[in-house]
């Protein structure tokens, strides 16, 4: 936040001190030392609070340790991730997680923000702002109450069957049936204003004078979306999808409070397989190594990304 | 801007002074955090109890603070710092089991349930109260059954109970009266119960015939309100009196009983016939406040398996108040399988006062534990929470037997009851007893997979601790 003269400000002010020791400029280390030095309490407050959780959590996550039932906890090398790979409710959990990665995040929410965007640079201004607004607003509710919304609008007598009985269409208990396709909607309905916004940004950045051209040249909406506007944005849409995967991974309390994770597991993400094995049945350790494996699958989809980001430029 | 090697004093002060008072601020913390004592005074109790999330009821909550009133005006310059933690029952746990774990967050006083009681203890959460116990006269006023509720493997007692609960059948008379069926209806068989529940399904069609709490949303209400209800009255159960869960001679858990697929073919039966809620709502994380606050209540559910607690919620002033309920709803014993001896099925369980093993007070815990449980004050506890009562002295009382309408009924079935096997296992074994009742209500597994599946988890859960019949 301060400029150039603010950080020289802040590495030559010990200066005086450094200068008695000795005369003329310092020492390149002691340089680097005296530069380093504002960062310090902030790197200690990280590792302390950061990076020590997260070790010991990897150390965890290779014992037995358990919230309650067992006196002494042991360390057990690699039990836990055979334990997981040989459960059924685990490689559910995998299943179901990348199902509803895939379907409100990479489909959901991102075709959804980018159609938004798009159709919104050639609406009017009221209409963008009221669009934009409902949009936004479903943003910024706090899960908790996204959740009670969306539970509300799929219940068996739910908003959503009304409209349908309404409609003399079939009804269903839509939280009980589709399960996992119901929280992927609530996702996409409660994320894809971060999209939008990222895309809107994006559609912004592209110069006038190349649509234009283009659009002299005849070619028609599509090929203007497939030929120039996707490969200029393309570096935002690698941004967005890292980003809007890696929160979709960790969602919890939209699923939590709509669906438990359930009816029997059908919608158990990883993130409440990992609460109810570490917090339901107390085995802290086991769900240390889920949680550890969840940050393996994050790390997957993201180096994914970063390798379909480089540009041939 | 130009650059100032030293800002003046003016400046920096409020900055030397931030900084010292937030050492000033952090440093006693981190002091204690090295020392001992749950980092309370020494003259404060720190009570930590489950508060209903239903915001209605605050039952503990008025009894506490009338306890604490009378502590500190016995105990001169002592406090008592009431910790309420507003969870339902599985978060409680979690939570209290945190707390436990450090000398900073434990409390003096801990609210524990006997299902999990003897699995804290394992962990070395709880302290031994028999140095206490000894020098307290009132014990000796504790019925026998109850004193075992808290005793561990050790053979040590870790817990004062305050109150039992036995369960039962709860039966809507108008409902009942519609399908043609007696106003002193006891059924003998489970056949009886079945029967009764298709006949309100074809004459009352608009309300749910019976309810049987299933599945992992239910928690623990599934396992012993619905579950164990029936398995505890199953020929193999009743027969050698053995437990039907748990072998006490090879202290190994028991796999693939026939009682154990009765019971859950009879799940199956009342959700597979549509004579129980929809499958969606039974696996409502909420169903057992529905059903005490809106179904029962509002008369839409036929018979009710549950506990001896549910008129606590509808007391005057508890924002659900439903003083006519005594009228409107008749008891049953909750039958063996084919009506053999001793004819009648209930479980209890409960709550207990423990002192953690890491508390900064526990003597004056232990006070507490005597204000609290002295018998005026445990009759009163006992009433406000439907609790049947631990007390000999209490139980004899005619103003307690006398207090509410079915407290009579539920105190009898205290000499028919059982006790779960809480070991430290238990909880664990308890999901995978909701897992298969979750599957065989959904329709995901037969009655023979379900029972596999459970005893597959069942080696999981319990080291392979277990032995077939």
């Amino acid at each position: 936040m301060t400029g150039p003269a603010g950080t020289r400000a802040t590495a030559t002010a010990p200066k005086p001190a450094a200068a008695k020791a000795a005369p003329g400029p310092p020492h390149p280390t002691v340089r680097a030392l005296t530069r380093a030095l504002p960062l310090t309490p902030a790197t200690v407050l990280l590792l302390l609070f950061l990076a020590g959780p997260i070790a010991y959590c990897a150390y965890i996550a290779f014992t037995d340790l358990q919230l309650t039932g067992q006196a002494e906890d042991s360390f057990i090398g690699f039990e836990n991730f055979r334990t997981a790979f040989g459960d059924e409710a685990f490689l559910n959990a995998v299943w179901l997680t990348l199902v509803f990665t895939v379907v409100s995040a990479l489909l959901g929410q991102n075709t959804l923000g980018l159609a938004l965007a798009a159709l919104m640079r050639r609406a009017s201004k009221p209409v963008r702002t009221l669009v934009g607004g409902i949009v936004v607003t479903a943003w910024v509710l706090p899960e908790v109450v996204a959740g009670f919304l969306l539970y509300a609008f799929f219940r068996r007598e739910g908003t959503l069957n009304a409209v349908l009985d309404w409609l003399h269409l079939p009804t269903q208990n839509w939280l009980y049936t589709l399960p996992i396709l119901a929280v992927s909607f609530a996702n996409v309905w409660r994320g894809t204003a971060f999209s939008m916004l990222v895309y809107s940004a994006a559609l912004n950045e592209i110069p006038k004078e190349i649509t234009e051209a283009a659009e002299m040249d005849g070619a028609g909406g599509w090929r203007r979306m497939w030929h120039i506007t996707l490969p200029m944005i393309r570096r935002s849409i690698g941004t967005n999808l890292m980003l809007i995967t890696l929160q979709t991974l960790s969602v919890f309390g939209l699923i939590w409070v709509m669906t438990r994770g359930g009816p029997g597991g059908k919608s158990q993400t990883l993130p409440l397989f990992m609460y109810e094995e570490a917090f339901q049945k107390s085995m802290i350790g086991y769900g240390t190594a889920v949680a550890l494996l969840l940050l393996v699958v994050g790390s997957l989809f993201s180096v994914i990304y970063l390798r379909l980001l480089r540009t041939e430029v | 801007m130009p650059v100032r090697p030293t800002a003046p004093s003016s400046r920096r002060s409020p900055l030397r002074l931030l900084l010292t008072a937030a050492l000033a601020v952090t440093a006693p913390g981190a002091l204690a955090a090295c020392g001992s004592g749950s980092g309370s005074d020494p003259d404060t109790v720190e009570v930590s109890y489950k508060q209903s999330t239903d915001n209605q009821v605050r039952v503990m909550d008025t009894f506490l603070a009338d306890v604490k009133k009378q502590f500190e005006k016995a105990h001169p310059g002592k406090k008592v710092k009431l910790v309420p933690i507003k969870a339902p029952d599985s978060e409680y746990y979690t939570k209290v089991q945190q707390m436990l774990r450090s000398p900073k967050t434990a409390p003096d006083l801990v609210y524990e349930d006997t299902f999990l009681i003897n699995s804290d203890i394992t962990s070395g959460y709880l302290k031994p109260l028999d140095d206490y116990l000894a020098g307290w006269k009132d014990w000796d006023q504790f019925i026998d059954t109850a004193k075992t509720a808290a005793k561990a493997e050790d053979g040590k007692t870790y817990g004062v109970p305050d109150g039992t609960d036995t369960r039962g059948l709860w039966f809507d008379k108008a409902i009942f009266e519609k399908a043609g069926l007696p106003a002193d209806w006891q059924p003998k068989t489970w056949a009886d119960v079945l029967d009764a529940a298709r006949t309100i399904k074809r004459k009352v069609p608009d309300v749910i015939p019976l309810n049987v709490y299933t599945g992992k949303p239910a928690g623990e209400a599934a396992t012993m309100q619905g579950f164990e209800m029936l398995l505890y009255g199953t020929e193999g159960a009743t027969r050698g009196g053995a437990d039907p869960l748990y072998d006490e001679k090879s202290k190994k858990w028991k796999a693939g009983t026939q009682g154990f697929k009765d019971a859950l073919a009879f799940v199956e039966t009342v959700y597979k016939e549509k004579l129980g809620p929809e499958v969606s709502d039974a696996l409502d994380p909420n169903i057992s406040t529905r059903v005490r606050g809106e179904l029962l209540p509002e008369g839409r559910l036929g018979i009710n398996l549950d506990g001896s607690w549910l008129p606590q919620d509808w007391l005057p002033g508890s924002g659900h108040a439903w003083p006519e309920w005594s009228e409107k709803l008749g008891l049953a014993h909750m039958p063996t399988q084919n009506g053999q001896a001793p004819g009648k099925v209930s479980m209890s369980g409960g709550w207990t006062w423990a002192i953690p093993d890491k508390a900064g007070n526990p003597d004056l815990a232990f006070e507490f534990i005597k204000t609290m449980q002295s018998k005026a004050n445990a009759q009163k506890w006992y009433i406000a929470n439907s609790g049947i009562a631990v007390r000999e002295d209490v139980a004899a009382d005619p103003a307690y037997a006398e207090a509410q309408p079915g407290i009579k009924f539920f105190t009898d079935l205290v000499s028919s009851t059982h006790y779960r096997p809480a070991y430290p296992a238990y909880p664990k074994v308890s999901t995978a007893i909701q897992e298969a009742m979750e599957s065989v209500t959904t329709g995901d597994a037969s009655v023979a997979e379900a029972a596999k599946n459970y005893d597959e988890e069942l080696r999981t859960a319990t080291d392979d601790q277990v032995i077939e019949e």
